[in-house]
C-alpha cells in the first residue's frame, strides 16, 4: 500500500493542472488514469483553443497534452499511475485503485477528482445499430488511432462538440451531410459554425433525427423539423443516405466516486446533471475531498484548467505548505481568471448553473 | 430582442459584414484586414499577432475585437493566429480585375501555387474560381497555413473558403 499527501482521479486538463500547481508547493502528488497517458481529452482536441494570449490561446489541445505530460514527467513530487481506474473511496482515506498489475490500495491525505464527464444519449429508433456514435469515440478513432469512422456522417448537436468534430472529419476527409440542431440557434461558438458552414456543411436549426434506420449498420436517417413545442412537423421529414450518426448532445459528470465518498450532490441541469456542492476552494461536503474540471460542472478546458489550478493551490494550503499571503494573492488571481473566462455570453448557462448550486450549498442541500 | 441569422445559420449578415468590411478608400490603398468575428468570447489573441497596432489591446477578454485599419500592413499574421479561424486579409489593388483573398487552411492536402481553386461564400456556394498565389506553412502542427487566392476583384467580400478544382492539384500530401 503506498501513501501519498494528494491522489487525483484523472489526468485530464483539470486533474494535471491541480497536480502541477500542488506539486510546485511541495504537495506528493499520485495521478491515476485508465488512459496510457497524460491529457484526457486534450489528447483529441486538434483545435486551436480560445482564451489568453499569455495562457494556452491559439495553441491545439494536442500541444498542450504534449507539454503537461512533460511537466509530470519532470516533477519529481509527482507520480503518475496510468492504465488504471479508481474503484472506490473509502472515509479513512483509502482509494483503491485497478492497475493493470491488479488492485492496489492508495493511502492519501487528500483526494481530487476530475473524473470528468460522460456523453449524453439520444432516444430514437434505430439508436442501437452500429454507426451510431458519440462525438467522443469519432473524435477518439479519427485522431488518436487514425480511422475513420465511415464516409458520411449525420452530426446530431450544433454544440462545440458538435461544430469541432464536424470540422474534423472533413479534414479527415470524410463527408458531413448536416450538422442537426433542435434548439432554433446554434449552440456554440460562431466562429466553428462560420468554419463548417463555408465548407459547405448545412447547420439546420429546430432539426432532429426522427429515425435512422438500416439491416445490420447504419444505411440512413431521417430527419425532421421541429415546431415551438419540440414537436416533429409531420411532412417535413428528409431522408438522409450517411453510414454514421455521431451524436454531441452533451455531456454529463462522471460523478459515481463522489456518490460513494459521500459528498451532497445537487442535480443543476445548466451544469450538465448531479454535480458535488462545493466551496470557494472546490472542497465538497466530504471532508478532504475536492473536485475540478467537467465533473463539477459541464464547461470546457480552458475554465478546467484553471479550477484544477485552484484545487491545487487550496489542497497545498490545507496541508500546510502555503503561506495565507501567498494562498490568498493566487487565489484571486486564479478566481479573477475563472470569472473573466465565465463572463460573456458563452458563461451564461454556467454562471445560472454555479449561482444554484451557491443557493444550496446556503440551504444545506 | 431579434435573433440574427448569424446564430441561426453560421453565416453574417449584410449589416454585421458592414461593421467588419474596411472603407473603400482604405481597400483602394492595398491590403487589408477584415475580422470576420462577431460574437463574445473570451479570445485575445490576434491583437498579440499583429505588429503594428492594427487591432487594439482588450480591456475586457470577451470584447470583440477592434480593429484599425490605417495600421494594417495586410502581413496576414492575424490571419495564421486566429483560433477561430475567422481573420482575412483582402487586397484588392492585386489587379485590375483581380484580388488577392488571404485564407486560413487546415485541410489536406495543401495546395501548391497555380493550383485552380473553386471559391465559396462563406455559405459554402460555390461564386466562382480563383488560383493559389502563395502559400505560407503554419508552424508545424500548432500552425494554421494560410493560402493567398488571386480571384475576380468582385469576389474580394464575397469567396471565403475554396476547394481545390478536380485534376489541379499540384500540391504536397502532408
Amino acid at each position: 500500500m503506498r501513501t501519498t499527501e494528494l491522489a487525483i482521479v484523472g489526468a485530464g486538463p483539470a486533474g494535471v493542472s491541480a497536480a502541477i500547481e500542488a506539486a510546485s508547493r511541495g504537495v506528493k502528488v499520485i495521478l491515476v488514469d485508465r488512459a496510457d497517458r497524460i491529457g484526457g481529452q486534450l489528447i483529441k482536441q486538434t483545435h486551436k483553443f480560445f482564451g489568453w494570449h499569455e495562457k494556452s490561446a491559439g495553441t491545439r489541445g494536442i500541444v498542450i497534452a504534449d507539454q503537461m505530460e512533460k511537466s509530470v514527467r519532470d516533477n519529481p513530487n509527482i507520480i503518475f499511475i496510468d492504465s488504471s481506474e479508481a474503484l472506490g473511496y473509502y472515509s479513512d482515506g483509502v482509494l483503491l485503485v485497478e492497475t493493470p498489475a491488479g488492485i492496489e490500495r492508495l493511502w492519501c491525505d487528500r483526494l481530487l477528482i476530475a473524473a470528468g464527464a460522460s456523453e449524453k444519449m439520444l432516444l430514437f429508433p434505430g439508436n442501437d445499430l452500429p454507426g451510431v456514435y458519440g462525438a467522443g469515440a469519432v473524435q477518439t478513432l479519427m485522431n488518436v488511432h487514425g480511422v475513420r469512422p465511415g464516409t458520411s456522417v449525420l452530426m446530431i448537436g450544433s454544440g462545440n462538440i458538435g461544430l469541432i468534430v464536424s470540422y474534423q472529419l472533413m479534414q479527415a476527409g470524410v463527408r458531413v451531410a448536416a450538422v442537426l440542431e433542435a434548439l432554433p440557434t446554434i449552440g456554440g461558438y460562431v466562429v466553428h459554425a462560420s468554419k463548417i458552414r463555408r465548407l459547405g456543411i448545412p447547420i439546420l436549426t429546430s432539426h432532429t433525427v426522427k429515425r435512422v434506420y438500416g439491416d445490420d449498420q447504419v444505411e440512413g436517417a431521417v430527419i425532421w423539423k421541429l415546431d415551438s413545442a419540440w414537436a416533429g412537423i409531420p411532412g417535413t421529414e428528409r431522408d438522409l443516405a450517411v453510414d454514421v450518426v455521431c451524436l454531441a448532445t452533451g455531456l454529463t459528470p462522471l460523478g459515481e466516486l463522489l456518490w460513494q465518498a459521500g459528498a451532497q450532490m445537487r442535480y443543476i441541469p445548466e451544469l450538465g446533471g448531479f454535480v458535488p456542492i462545493h466551496d470557494e476552494n472546490l472542497e465538497t461536503t466530504a471532508k478532504g475531498v475536492y473536485v475540478a474540471g467537467d465533473v463539477a460542472g459541464i464547461e470546457e478546458a480552458s475554465t478546467a484548467m484553471a479550477a484544477g489550478r485552484l484545487a491545487g493551490l487550496s489542497i497545498a494550503r490545507s496541508l500546510g505548505k502555503v503561506t495565507e499571503e501567498s494562498y490568498r494573492a493566487c487565489h484571486r488571481a486564479v478566481s479573477h481568471e475563472l470569472e473573466q473566462l465565465r463572463s460573456g455570453p458563452a458563461g451564461e448557462k454556467v454562471r445560472r448553473g454555479l449561482e444554484r448550486l451557491r443557493e444550496g450549498r446556503r440551504l444545506g442541500a | 430582442m431579434s435573433v440574427s441569422t448569424l446564430g441561426m445559420t453560421g453565416v453574417p449578415s449584410a449589416s454585421e459584414l458592414a461593421r467588419v468590411t474596411p472603407p473603400a478608400e482604405r481597400r483602394a490603398r492595398g491590403p487589408v484586414v477584415v475580422v470576420e468575428c462577431f460574437q463574445r468570447i473570451p479570445c485575445d489573441p490576434c491583437h498579440y499577432s499583429c505588429h503594428f497596432g492594427a487591432i487594439a489591446p482588450f480591456s475586457d477578454i470577451n470584447d470583440v475585437p477592434v480593429v484599425h485599419w490605417d495600421n494594417c500592413t495586410g502581413c496576414g499574421l492575424c490571419v495564421a493566429a486566429c483560433p477561430g479561424l475567422a481573420i482575412f486579409v483582402i487586397d484588392e489593388t492585386a489587379g485590375t480585375d483581380d484580388c488577392l483573398i488571404a485564407m486560413p487552411y487546415e485541410m489536406s492536402p495543401v495546395p501548391a501555387k497555380g493550383t485552380r481553386v473553386s471559391l465559396r461564400d462563406r455559405a459554402g456556394v460555390a461564386v466562382g474560381s480563383g488560383s493559389v498565389e502563395r502559400v505560407v506553412p503554419g508552424r508545424k502542427v500548432a500552425g494554421t497555413t494560410v493560402v493567398w487566392v488571386r480571384a475576380p476583384k468582385d469576389l474580394s467580400m464575397a469567396a471565403r473558403s475554396f476547394s481545390i478544382e478536380e485534376g489541379d492539384f499540384c500540391g504536397q500530401d502532408r
